[in-house]
């Protein structure tokens, strides 16, 4: 026994950071939605369920569902239009390294990238005004939810590619011959065969394009400086302003929806993944 | 297959040609935006010389520069010896070690932030209010990153054989991971190092919440009054980025063993999980 501890002192380190800078906030958010001064109360909880909270829920998750189907779809044409190229084409290479570079490109950055091309100055806004005369940027609809799916498609598709793109692999070029020997059709093999198999992975990608959207935050915060539509922008507000609602400590209990709903979708990916990955590896 | 008949090349190319649009188009705009001369017309380079001009922007850069560089190290001092010393002599703790590293994706740094101020209060009682005091933080925030990058480098070597070999000749633990081990990991530890550094300098959620000035932080305030600066401080953090993933690219390349994916599939894998500071 004393040879174990000794053997686990210089793990200690890395034991100790962890513990005071993930798992004592995380276990703060969650003990702080039920306690309020030490005393078990579910006032915090409560408020999940008020209108302001439930509209940002609501909105939150059709900007990740609709950003998650977009991307997902979009993202597998792409895969697919690089994965039937020759694997050691520039193209296939360049557009991968693309995407692993774009997948990251969320943020402030990306905010701005969005403010400069159809923002009220943006570059294409002024083109179209100049050769069609429409107002591209009229309404400031780029500040809202609609703006907002469009400026995550951006850094949802590259994330699909990466995920999807091994799927497609995996997909083995005997299992198509073999296929086409008993007599199938195209179609029919996509149908009967591709499609089966790359559904759980299609499936998975999803999930993981869903969680990466609704953890989101950086981009919305630079885009969106005034108001809350979404969860993430409700819990700034909750922070910044210490009392939304009349409720201080609101922002522990909109932070323990947000760990719920996201570990809930990660726990429904890897189950996808285990899947995927018994027959296509 | 469909690629083939001329239709299907015109189709393949024409929905290239619309993603090159979509994905390149935004990127253009930046630097077309950022040296336009809004007032006069023409060109002006003024919002990329307030990079260094601009007191606060440039304050800005460098904390976040030395927020990357001391997060590096600090993440290599301390995950790789664990790493190395959970497969020599601790085995029993690589799965709780493999988890604590890869948690991070799950849980958002929203959520971090939320449950900070308590840690924070401390951290700032002992070492003083300084936006350097982000590195702890930061150190979990590219956790998975560098986990993912180095246990990729470790499982590529005989690290049992090395170590006893380096043992047996009279080497401390020390020298064995400094002079025997790490020069063998030496391009997952590159990986690493860079990965965090693009996760560093663009990370916006907890510095802000925090109410840091980094420069991503920086970048969004000047954004209200002065959107070329802001515009051109963005592609800057940008090409950045993409040149470290670049150099990475090459570095990595020539030492990969030739079972190992196409290296530009094999790098981008770190960024496939969310949790990303988006």
């Amino acid at each position: 026994m004393s040879r174990r501890i000794r053997e686990s002192l210089p793990l200690l380190p890395f034991f100790a950071l962890v513990t005071i800078f993930l798992i004592v906030p995380t276990a703060t958010v969650i003990v702080s939605a039920f306690f309020v001064d030490g005393v078990f109360s579910l006032a915090r909880i409560a408020a999940l369920f008020s209108d302001t909270a439930l509209s940002a829920l609501w909105k939150s998750v059709l900007l990740s569902a609709s950003t998650a189907i977009i991307g997902a779809v979009l993202g597998a044409v792409l895969a697919w239009l690089i994965v039937s190229s020759a694997p050691t084409s520039v193209l296939r290479r360049a557009v991968i390294s693309l995407c692993s570079v774009l997948a990251q490109f969320g943020g402030v950055a990306l905010a701005f990238a969005f403010l400069a091309t159809i923002g009220l100055n943006g570059v294409l806004t002024l083109w179209v005004q100049e050769h069609f005369g429409w107002n591209l940027a009229g309404s400031g609809w780029l500040y809202s939810l609609t703006g907002l799916i469009l400026v995550y498609t951006y850094f949802q598709i590259p994330l699909m590619v990466i995920v999807f793109v091994p799927a497609l692999e995996g997909l083995r070029e005997q299992w198509r011959e073999a296929a086409v020997s008993l007599g199938a059709s195209t179609f029919q093999y996509w149908r009967q065969v591709a499609v089966p198999l790359l559904t759980p992975a299609f499936l998975g990608s999803f999930l993981l394009l869903f969680a990466n959207a609704f953890a989101a935050y950086a981009t919305a915060a630079a885009l969106v400086s005034q108001g809350s539509p979404i969860l993430p922008l409700l819990i700034r507000a909750a922070l910044t302003s210490e009392v939304v609602l009349g409720q201080s400590g609101f922002a522990y209990a909109l932070a323990l929806e947000m760990i719920v709903i996201v570990a809930a979708v990660m726990i429904a990916y890897n189950a996808l993944v285990r899947r995927t990955a018994r027959w296509l590896q | 297959m469909r690629g083939k008949t001329l239709g299907g090349k015109v189709f393949r190319g024409a929905l290239l040609a619309a993603f090159g649009l979509f994905f390149l188009f935004p990127l253009y705009a930046m630097a077309d935006f950022s040296t336009r001369n809004l007032l006069a017309g023409g060109r002006t380079m003024a919002a990329w010389k307030n990079l260094i001009t601009d007191d606060a922007l440039y304050q800005a850069i460098v904390i976040s520069l030395l927020l990357a560089v001391f997060t590096v190290v600090l993440m290599l001092l301390i995950l790789v010896p664990t790493m190395i010393w959970v497969r020599l002599r601790a085995p029993w703790a690589k799965g709780v070690v493999e988890f604590l590293c890869l948690l991070p994706l799950t849980i958002p740094a929203l959520v971090i932030v939320v449950g900070l101020r308590n840690v924070y209060l401390w951290v700032t009682y002992f070492l003083g209010e300084s936006a350097l005091t982000l590195t702890f933080v930061y150190v979990v925030l590219v956790l998975p990153f560098a986990y993912r990058a180095i246990d990729a480098a470790l499982s590529a070597i005989d690290l049992k054989t090395l170590s006893e070999a380096a043992r047996s000749l009279g080497a401390g633990w020390l020298t064995t991971i400094a002079r025997v081990v790490v020069p063998n990991i030496w391009s997952g530890i590159l990986s690493a190092a860079f990965i965090s550094i693009a996760v560093v300098l663009g990370e916006y959620t907890i510095a802000s919440l925090s109410g840091y000035e980094t420069l991503q932080v920086q970048i969004v305030l000047i954004g209200k009054s002065d959107g070329p600066t802001s515009v051109a401080a963005s592609l800057a953090t940008l090409v950045f980025g993409f040149v470290l993933l670049l150099i990475l690219a090459l570095v990595t390349r020539g030492r990969r063993r030739p079972t190992a994916a196409d290296p530009a599939v094999a790098t981008p894998t770190p960024a496939t999980q969310p949790g990303v500071p988006t």
